[in-house]
């Protein structure tokens, strides 16, 4: 972030993570983003298994229609198709294998607004994937992470808190925020009560961290996301803690959320909870479960001690 | 300086040594930046040096907002703050229509004519002082006193690449196209953007900069020359 560069990567780094841990790759390789608008792509040549995570999205491949949460096989002339299903605005699409992509400063990330790295998936392009293969032992649906639970958005207070009045806070921390239609991969604009502040508009301009809640001079909240810009001089009022900034990304408009301020070392402690059970889930998922006749063979053993 | 410590959510740590900008915070940022990467602590992942305040980013797994502080702590103790002069950098300016939109709103804010804002933006000594909201985008401190006016109160979109935007003591050239708060007073053909890989960046933190103020012809022949055109 020191050259005015954001971390950019995954707005939902759990469904991406769970992605490459479902096909068994290693941790942080790339994969694709696919928001609300969906993707479609057709395996041009040869056969490779790709894991689909994140929110609820519908997945079409081959007339066979399931939910995000899967790991299928694609071969020659197979197409896949990926929709905005009930809820969630981004899912993953990783596969078993390196895809080609561009870097800059040593990430395959893609920062939107300035097109530096991977950069996006366009129309008619063509994607090239090295080492492809297939993962048999790992096709079918993946368990969907149930800890990341609901409830409301956890914050620490600031850390421009100072410039809001005490009154404002305790509106900010029990008003309902409904998510507005200017939600992109930068930030994520809410509607609801005024947060109006004063003599801030000439602090000078200070680091921003993916989930701050920064408040424009007319009052209005956004939430800065994986795209967000590094600094900026509008009052920052509370800081969501990372582990809900993922769950916080799946929101689509007009859904409603509810702050609720803890102290920072109640944070630490949320998130390293978090963190436990997350790497308890990646742990199980990347497991392989063995191919449909293993897992048949296991379930058929099981069925007959049953009927003994 | 005592600095004032504020947790950012889980994973941060803000380090603020003035509420406004001033030299003295500026040079403790720094110096603080420079001893902090020189040796990172355990568990910190990146620091973000500001104009008053440094933000230390950290993994919360393997350490906590109260360690580090009392980390830091010991930093400041014997910390040298004294200020490095880095390299001259000459930036051109064209404040010319269609590139300055803002121009005449500052002119009647701080009651100057157009040329006298110029004239004032021209004389100022500026300052690298940090990189920040955007790649690229490298805060200069200098202003005049004369021509300080504050952000507008929303941000206006789609500003284009290029744009020598100023708000309060700071000014700085935009290298995308990207909302602004900042008044838009010229467009500079300059690039920011290097394209050499080990240095990406034209400046470096520290860097002294001048404006020279280029008519339209010519803002068009150095455009169209680094267009290719």
């Amino acid at each position: 972030m020191r050259y005015g560069v954001s971390a950019s990567g995954p707005m939902d780094r759990l469904a991406f993570d769970a992605a490459h841990a479902a096909l068994g790759n290693e941790p942080g390789l790339t994969a694709i983003e696919v928001s609300l608008g969906g993707l479609s792509l057709v395996c041009a040549r040869g056969c490779i298994s790709v894991a689909i995570t994140g929110g609820d999205f519908i997945v079409e491949h081959e007339g066979q229609k399931t939910n995000s949460w899967t790991v299928l096989t694609l071969t020659q002339g197979e197409k896949l198709s990926i929709r905005a299903g009930k809820e969630g605005s981004w899912a993953y699409l990783a596969f078993a294998g390196r895809l080609k992509v561009d870097g800059w400063l040593g990430s395959q990330a893609t920062h939107t607004t300035s097109g530096f790295g991977g950069s996006s998936v366009r129309s008619g392009q063509s994607l090239v994937i090295f080492d492809a293969g297939t993962r048999e032992e790992r096709l079918g649906e993946i368990p969907s992470p149930g800890f990341a639970t609901a409830g409301p958005v956890r914050v620490v207070a600031g850390p421009q808190d100072q410039y809001f009045s005490k009154d404002t806070f305790t509106k900010f921390a029990s008003a309902k925020y409904v998510v507005t239609e200017a939600y992109d991969r930068m930030g994520m604009r809410l509607n609801g009560p005024k947060l109006n502040f004063e003599d801030a508009l000439s602090i000078p301009s200070e680091p921003i961290v993916r989930g701050s809640v920064q408040v424009s001079g007319d009052g209005v909240p956004t939430v800065l996301l994986a795209d967000h810009q590094t600094t900026g001089g509008y009052p920052k009022i509370a800081t969501i803690i990372s582990c809900d900034t993922d769950r916080l990304a799946q929101f689509r408009a007009g859904q409603s959320l509810h702050f609720m301020p803890i102290s920072s070392k109640q944070a630490v402690d949320e998130v390293r909870q978090y963190n436990a059970l997350k790497t308890e889930y990646i742990g199980r998922i990347s497991v392989p479960r063995g191919t449909f006749e293993q897992r048949l063979m296991r379930e058929n053993l099981i069925h007959g001690y049953i009927h003994e | 300086m005592k600095p004032q410590f504020k947790a950012v959510a889980d994973h941060a740590l803000l380090v603020t040594f003035a509420d406004q900008i001033c030299e003295d915070a500026h040079g403790y940022v720094i110096a603080l930046d420079k001893a902090i990467t020189a040796q990172l602590p355990e568990g910190v992942i990146e620091t973000v040096p500001a104009l008053v305040n440094l933000l230390i980013d950290f993994d919360p797994i393997m350490t906590d907002h109260s360690i580090l502080e009392g980390k830091i702590n010991t930093y400041l103790e014997g910390l040298n703050t004294h200020r490095i002069l880095g390299a001259q950098r000459c930036i051109q300016v064209c404040y010319e229509a269609p590139f300055a939109p803002d121009l005449e709103a500052v002119a009647s804010a701080t009651g100057l004519t157009k040329d006298g804002v110029i004239k004032a933006h021209l004389a100022g000594e500026f300052h690298v002082l940090m990189y920040g909201f955007a790649p690229g985008y490298a805060y200069l401190s200098g202003v005049s006193d004369k021509i300080q006016v504050p952000r507008k109160p929303a941000a206006v979109r789609e500003v284009p690449a290029g744009s020598v935007i100023i708000a309060g003591p700071q000014c700085l050239i935009t290298t995308l196209t990207m909302p602004t708060g900042w008044s838009i007073i010229g467009r500079s053909p300059s690039r920011i953007f290097t394209g050499e890989p080990e240095h990406p960046f034209l400046f470096d933190i520290g860097d002294r900069v001048n404006f020279e103020r280029i008519d339209l012809n010519t803002f068009d022949s150095i455009a169209g020359m680094a267009s290719g055109v």
